[in-house]
């Protein structure tokens, strides 16, 4: 059994009991205004107060037939998508690379190489908008992919970086050894291998740029507001039941990714201890 | 003679081997550098680029050379002791003459009156009342008599202050100092110190959070690395989905709760407790309660892998060789989750230093943080020099600080994603 079932003394017992009442107050403080907003969401009425008055779609009705959400839902999925491919194609060459790279240079590489993810986003926005915005990137969607990009990478690297460590270079060495070219050998050898860090690699890509504000309030035009920037009008104006409704949907995404993840690292965990 | 043959024959088989070797590793080497070039180049150009650019901003200073180029050659040689001399008067009055031809004359008011309140009516009189350039000789009499300011030693250092390339102007503003009429570097006029009381907000604020993130952090992570695996998994779903979930969703979500007819405030209503609604949000405390539950994951995370990485046995242990339990916390469990507590208090301080959508949203006017200033001054106002100048003071904020987390966590894995 665990520790915790042996404790004798009864101050033992006391502070154990102490540390499960507020972790679970702690647990209600981090879950219940998630869950708190979501009844609203399917509220009859208008106001944003308990007892709903009755159940509605209404909310959800309004969010899918409203063209400001549904382009900028349209908006964080390409720019999102576009930003994670592009993120991925970097970050894995990137890890590729600094897990094979031997210098004594390497730490300060990887300090800049993660220091988009350190640095405030105020900051990395102003500066953008500043690069930006002489070369015509300002307003532009492409701006804004390669912005997301910059900030989505570190977490590609990281992952990615840590797949490849506990990934056995013999095996390259032998697909080498019995003639495979080293884009075959990379294709059908590591790749396989090294796919679970890849796929939760795009999946923190795509989150954070899914997620991000700050730089698309200094950079999107009205044509490039996304879901998060939306967002941020709309509770900057008043908060209608409408944004609770995207709040939902907004969540149902990170829950998505999220269970995603999780099943990911129950898969590698299953094939290390298989292993 | 036969051995030495042997020798010399191995040694030729020997050496081009390990030339071999070692070209082959340095081909590899370069491939490596290869593979991690692009991303390099990226970021070149979509972080460093940029940021070293706004720091250029920070301190390079050329509205008022663009605008008034004569007048700031005239000015070279002066000393600024008395007032300058007739041929400085005269570059000014073309200068003026020139601004307003080609409208340029804004760009170099607006440097100016940063520098010397009143500075652009000064300039904007004068050259609405300028008529023509003045007769040989006659230039100083000339602008004296359309605005006296002329005739201040404060109107003409102003300027030459301001003469660029590089200036210093905005960073000591960012500091709360000025460089006076002589040159020296003070502080500045009451009325005008604001940045300094700004950071220090931005301090308080990101320390009280810390704090929080602490004190509410230190038992759930203690339990999640107490419990047996199985049972913590399940817990860390209620850490990992406000992690995931959407700041924007978060703090929508606090302003639900707390707003003066949300949900807290009738439940207390209801309750009985109160008969006014508490005002909750809009102030220090909203700001507080949602960056702390924004940045508690950042601090549960890393106590958590300290915390499992230290081994039941030194409880026992200490136990077993009668230290009551509140000792043994304190001496022997405590200082092993230092580095987990060094490391997550770091992560949460550095990442509230920079916050702004959270401040922006549910915090009033006195709660907004350096973050929101720089946004404002770039967005808003268009004074970039001065934006540019409050980002570098908490660029270098943070990146020290980044240095110090970096220091800690050497070898560690890094969890997680962290978001603004």
């Amino acid at each position: 059994m665990s520790d915790h079932a042996s404790l004798r003394t009864p101050s033992q017992r006391i502070a154990w009991a102490t540390t499960v009442i507020v972790s679970t107050l702690v647990f209600i403080f981090l879950i219940a205004p998630i869950l708190a907003i979501m009844p609203l969401s399917f509220s009859s009425g208008s106001y944003l107060t308990y007892p709903l008055p009755g159940f509605s779609w209404r909310w959800y009705d309004d969010f899918i037939t409203s063209p400001r959400w549904m382009n900028a839902l349209k908006n964080s999925m390409i720019i999102g998508v576009a930003s994670t491919i592009l993120s991925m194609v970097l970050g894995t060459l990137a890890a590729l690379g600094l897990a094979q790279w031997k210098s004594r240079l390497k730490p300060l590489v990887l300090a800049f190489v993660l220091s988009p993810v350190v640095v405030p986003g105020v900051i990395t926005a102003v500066g953008l908008y500043f690069f930006f915005a002489p070369i015509g990137l300002t307003g532009s969607y492409l701006g804004l992919i390669l912005a997301h990009t910059a900030l989505a990478t570190p977490f590609v690297v990281i992952t990615v970086g840590a797949t490849l460590q506990s990934f056995d270079t013999n095996l390259a060495r032998a697909a080498a050894s019995l003639g495979a070219s080293p884009l075959y050998a990379f294709r059908r050898v590591i790749l396989p291998l090294i796919l679970p860090g890849l796929a939760s690699g795009a999946l923190f890509a795509f989150a954070t740029s899914f997620d991000e504000v700050v730089i698309v309030l200094f950079m999107a035009g009205p044509e490039q507001r996304t879901l998060p920037r939306e967002m941020f009008a709309g509770i900057r104006e008043n908060i209608s039941p409408t944004i609770t409704a995207a709040a939902v949907i907004l969540t149902m995404v990170s829950v998505i990714l999220l269970a995603t993840l999780e099943g990911l690292r129950r898969r590698n965990e299953r094939l290390k201890s298989g292993a | 003679m036969t051995d030495a043959r042997l020798t010399g024959a191995n040694a030729s088989t020997e050496v081009p081997l390990k030339r071999r070797l070692k070209r082959a590793e340095r081909r590899r080497q370069v491939k490596a550098l290869a593979l991690v070039l692009p991303l390099l180049v990226f970021l070149l150009f979509t972080f460093a680029g940029p940021i070293a650019g706004m720091l250029w901003r920070a301190v390079g200073d050329r509205e008022v050379r663009q605008v008034l180029p004569q007048t700031i050659a005239a000015l070279a040689g002066w000393d600024g002791r008395d007032l300058p001399d007739e041929a400085a008067f005269a570059a000014l009055a073309n200068d003026i003459l020139a601004a307003r031809a080609s409208g340029t004359m804004a760009i170099a008011a607006k440097r100016l009156n940063y520098a010397l309140n009143g500075f652009r009516t000064i300039l904007t009189s004068t050259a609405r009342n300028l008529k023509a350039v003045p007769e040989p000789g006659t230039a100083m009499e000339t602008l004296v008599k359309i605005n006296p300011a002329w005739r201040e030693r404060a109107t003409w250092t102003t300027i030459k202050d301001a003469s660029g390339p590089l200036t210093g102007f905005y960073l000591l503003s960012a500091l709360d100092l000025v460089r006076n009429a002589d040159g020296a570097i003070v502080a500045a006029p009451p009325d005008q110190a604001i940045y300094r009381d700004i950071f220090i907000r931005t301090f308080i604020i990101s320390i009280s959070v810390t704090a929080l993130c602490l004190i509410l952090g230190f038992p759930v992570a203690y339990l999640l690395a107490t419990l047996p695996p199985g049972r913590s998994n399940l817990l860390m779903i209620f850490v990992l989905l406000p992690f995931w979930t959407s700041l924007l969703v978060r703090t929508c979500a606090w302003i639900v709760l707390l707003q003066s007819k949300g949900v807290v405030n009738d439940s207390l209503h209801w309750l009985g407790i109160i008969d006014e609604p508490l005002r909750l949000i809009y102030n220090r405390f909203g700001v507080c309660v949602a960056m702390t539950h924004v940045l508690l994951p950042f601090m549960i995370l890393p106590l958590y892998s300290s915390m499992k990485a230290i081994s039941p046995a030194y409880m026992r242990a200490a136990a077993s060789l009668g230290a009551p339990p509140v000792t043994a916390f304190l001496r022997i469990y405590l200082p092993q989750t230092l580095p987990g507590i060094g490391a997550g208090s770091l992560l949460v301080f550095i990442l509230a230093l920079g916050y702004y959508i959270t401040p922006a949203l549910v915090g009033g006017a006195a709660d907004q943080m350096i973050s929101y200033f720089i946004a404002l001054y770039t967005t808003e106002t268009a004074n970039w020099g001065l934006a540019s100048a409050l980002g570098a003071v908490l660029l270098l904020a943070t990146l020290l600080l980044a240095l110090v987390y970096g220091k800690l966590v050497q070898g560690q894995p890094v969890t997680g994603g962290m978001k603004n």
